[in-house]
């Protein structure tokens, strides 16, 4: 039992100020699990993975990954267990031509301890990474400087530099907002592979029927609190549910 | 242009530079020399500089700018990984200091305080940046500004290394040669040196800290780690220029900690330009002869940095090397909108 | 007895020497490295007008006061917009403006005892068996009411409140029809402003000197360093900290151990709490 469970958040708590941000909430992901973390804007879903991979410290509370405390560790320590994230923004290092961008993943001491990597290897892995992902290397889009790409790329950039860690985890902050129709539909069977194929995702996500279709548990949050925890379609027919989605769920 | 048409300005690549780009044949031996004259004509002009110049007033200048030079690129370096410092003249008072501290109450030989300076300087500027690594922006440049203030205090309070009137009679260079020879050659080294570390997969990282830290840390990369070799590198090269020129005026003095070795390697880069290395090494080159041939001005030569910088960084943002860059590589032509 | 009255009129110059800066710094994000230079400018101008000029000393000020706040502005729609955005390039440029003041200043001399500004009022009193001149009584009376001047200005006045709101979120104040620039102008005129009025009141004290230029910066820099830059009860704070150490260092060291304090005192903060004491960190930033 305990060693099914990947990832364990107990009673984690983060105030700014006087703002409860995220107030006592408790998860537990087991690997191979597809979780979607739902819930109006400003309810303390980012906040969450933020405390999760360590970016922001809690004031209570315990992360537990793989049994293993990991609670106030740097960010760059817990990316190297396994645990890689995606940001809302997309953050990349704009500067730079889209493949090197995997550069730094492929250097950190995580995946070093997976292969090799000598000196020009390490390009033709990026590559290979961001062809998967649907950057055409034939048209040299991966060449392309990453600032000037449009921002679906810049979403699955962000994406692909996770896949170059390696996770055992993936923690997707809103991958699909900003991203159009068609590019959602080739990213979907993508995170599905990657979920066949043994990852554990957790999946922030405002595109319900898309989390739908590849989540099968779904956690709601509203005003940093959680409100539930269960299969998606029971999640939604409960009456608190509906209440915080009130307005903006019918319509997506 | 006839009234009421409206112009802009149009760029286009020249075709040499677009052919030389992309086809990594070269299709003949103009476009060997296109790529190769940017090159190695500053190259073989620094090489045989010593020489042309031996013995005049000159050949001083010309150490003077190497030694600039490399504070100069002590500093681009940094930038590139977004750490922006104010205080070259840290790097070089370390360098110097150790450098002349060994050889003023330990007696070493030049040819090993030099190397000892700068690897000490260096280890010491390291460990006196790194708890303040994690600050950003403005907060390390404060720090970076303040330390060598501090150092020339503690030297004067305490009345250490020689206090106010600082080591004298340390050893002289066997021979001018050597000085100016090293000061080139570490010059140039440092110029390919720090563009070859930036396009090395370690580079990717520190151009990566620069662009955003919080994604380099999402992928597992510790950035203080690097930030501190980096601050290392960036350090050694400072601290052997310090070490250089302790030995050519044979004396170490609180003045290696004043705010001229700050000011004028920053106005050099952001005359010359940032980023490239090359425009910082230009920028010391144009900016040290232009301040000796200022040198009746004394005091206001100070002052003529801090125009040159507030008008470098307000006209010509780009920098001169850039700016060469293309109009080498590009022509540009008016084309009605 | 001494130390604690050298203390607070210790504490109170620095203060005011820092309340500009801070000001600056606080509303717009500005790090003005010019400040010392602008205190320094000032002195000089009322010490021009007052004895090449003969214009009345109160006069004097103002227009000195004016003139500086003037040049501070324009600063900002000549140089600072170009380069705003990024903060290094702020923090090169007000230093480059800095040095470009100083060491002018410096070249034509004016420095050393002749350049002197008179007290505003003569004499001493004896406060607890220890005498104090009346200027430095005077100078604890302006820092006092700027502070007050300050807190209401901010609180109650309409530019203050939109200043605290620049300062707070500037993307909601565009939104809500603040002007960023102007605003951050006026911070700065007021910020130079300050400085001048800072200068005026601690100048009479002694001669003016020109390395004062770099001094105040550095005082400046500590006090909102130790305090935390943003807040202006952190700078009072941290002036009240520095104020009292100093004088201790120098009662029980000696007097160059000041500076030395001064400027560990920074390094020390930030490597330790870079927030400053009363600074508040920006963890909200990825808070959505």
């Amino acid at each position: 039992m305990t060693e099914d469970v990947i990832l364990e958040v107990r009673r984690l708590t983060k105030t700014f100020g006087g703002i409860m941000a995220v107030c006592d909430v408790s998860l537990e992901v087991r690997r191979g699990e597809f979780v979607g973390i739902i819930g109006p804007n400003g309810s303390g879903k980012t906040t969450l993975i933020n405390l999760i991979t360590g970016f922001v410290k809690p004031t209570s509370g315990k992360v537990l990954y793989k049994g293993q405390d990991i609670t106030g560790k740097p960010p760059y320590e817990i990316a190297c267990l396994g645990i890689a994230r995606t940001f809302q923004m997309a953050r990349t290092l704009h500067k730079l031509p889209a493949f090197k961008n995997l550069i730094v993943p492929l250097c950190s001491p995580r995946v070093r301890k997976f292969r090799g990597g000598k000196y020009g290897e390490r390009d033709d892995i990026a590559i290979d990474i961001l062809d998967d992902l649907g950057f055409e290397r034939d048209s040299f889009v991966p060449y392309k400087i990453a600032g000037t790409l449009p921002h679906g790329y810049l979403k699955r950039l962000d994406l692909a530099r996770c896949i170059a860690l390696r996770p055992e985890l993936l923690i997707l902050d809103e991958l699909f907002s900003g991203m159009a129709m068609s590019e959602v539909a080739a990213t979907l069977p993508m995170l599905e592979k990657f979920h066949r194929e043994g990852l554990t995702i957790i999946m922030v996500e405002h595109r319900l029927r898309e989390l739908f279709r590849v989540a099968n548990r779904v956690m709601v949050m509203n005003f940093g609190q959680k409100i539930a925890d269960g299969p998606p379609q029971k999640v939604m027919e409960m009456e608190e549910v509906q209440k915080a989605y009130l307005g903006t769920e019918v319509e997506e | 242009m006839a009234e009421g048409e409206k112009y802009r300005k149009e760029r286009l690549d020249r075709g040499i530079k677009a052919r030389s780009d992309t086809i990594y044949v070269l299709a003949s031996s103009r476009d060997l020399l296109y790529l190769l004259m940017p090159r190695a004509l500053p190259v073989a002009l620094l090489i045989l500089l010593p020489i042309l110049l031996h013995g005049t007033y000159w050949e001083k200048v010309l150490f003077y700018s190497c030694i600039f030079g490399l504070l100069a690129l002590s500093w681009d370096f940094m930038n590139s990984v977004g750490l922006v410092s104010l205080g070259q003249a840290l790097f070089f008072g370390a360098g110097a200091y150790f450098a002349g501290a060994l050889n003023h109450y330990l007696g070493w030989p030049i040819f090993l305080t030099i190397p000892a300076g700068t690897i000490g300087g260096a280890l010491i500027c390291t460990a006196l940046l790194v708890p303040v690594v994690r600050l950003r922006g403005v907060y390390f440049s404060i720090v970076t500004l303040i330390l060598p203030l501090l150092f020339a205090h503690l030297i004067e309070t305490l009345e250490i290394l020689g206090g106010t009137h600082g080591l004298l009679s340390l050893s002289a260079y066997p021979s001018g040669w050597i000085a100016i020879y090293l000061a080139v050659g570490a010059l140039l080294l440092a110029l390919f040196g720090f563009r070859k570390i930036l396009d090395e997969d370690f580079g990717m990282i520190l151009r990566g800290i620069r662009d955003d830290d919080r994604v380099v840390m999402a992928a597992g990369v510790n950035i203080y780690w690097y930030k501190a070799q980096s601050i290392f590198l960036a350090a050694a090269v400072g601290s052997f220029a310090g070490a250089l020129m302790t030995h050519y005026y044979q004396f170490v003095g609180r003045s290696v900690l004043a705010l001229d070795y700050t000011i004028l390697p920053l106005a050099a880069v952001v005359l010359g330009g940032p980023g490239s290395f090359a425009g910082a090494a230009l920028g010391s080159f144009i900016l040290v002869p232009l301040s000796e041939a200022l040198r009746a001005m004394g005091g206001l030569r100070m002052a003529l940095y801090g125009l040159i910088l507030i008008g470098a960084l307000a006209a010509l943002p780009e920098g001169i090397f850039h700016y060469l860059q293309r109009r080498y590589h590009q022509f540009e032509r008016m084309v009605k909108v | 007895m001494e130390i604690i009255i050298y203390g607070i009129t210790n504490s109170i110059s620095l203060a005011l020497m820092a309340i500009g800066f801070s000001l600056t710094f606080g509303i717009s994000g500005l790090p003005n490295f010019a400040h010392g230079a602008f205190y320094l400018l000032g002195g000089i101008l009322t010490w021009i007008f007052l004895n090449q000029l003969g214009i009345p000393y109160l006069v004097a000020a103002l227009l000195s006061i004016l003139a500086i706040g003037a040049f501070g502005f324009f600063l900002y729609w000549g140089l600072m917009l170009r380069l705003r955005g990024l903060a290094i390039n702020e923090v090169i440029a007000t230093l480059a403006v800095a040095i470009v003041i100083i060491e002018v200043l410096r070249w034509m001399g004016f420095s050393g005892f002749s350049y002197v500004l008179p007290p505003f009022i003569r004499g001493s009193v004896n406060i607890g068996g220890v005498w104090v001149d009346n200027q430095r009584i005077v100078m604890v009376g302006i820092g006092a009411a700027l502070i007050v001047v300050l807190y209401l200005f901010t609180r109650r006045t309409k530019t203050g409140l939109s200043f605290r709101a620049i300062a707070q979120n500037e993307r909601t104040a565009i939104a809500v029809g603040i002007d960023p620039d102007w605003t951050a102008a006026l911070s700065l005129a007021m910020g130079s402003g300050l400085a001048v009025v800072a200068g005026l009141a601690i100048l009479p004290l002694g001669a003016i000197d020109t390395e004062m230029g770099y001094d105040i910066l550095l005082y400046a820099l500590a006090v909102g360093i130790i305090g935390g830059l943003e807040s202006l009860p952190g700078a009072l704070l941290g002036s009240f900290i520095l104020g009292f150490s100093q004088i201790l260092v120098a009662t029980f060291l000696r007097a160059q151990w000041q500076t030395v304090v001064t400027l560990a005192a920074i390094v020390i903060i930030l490597a330790i709490k870079p927030s400053g004491l009363l600074g508040k960190y920006k963890e909200l930033e990825e808070r959505v």
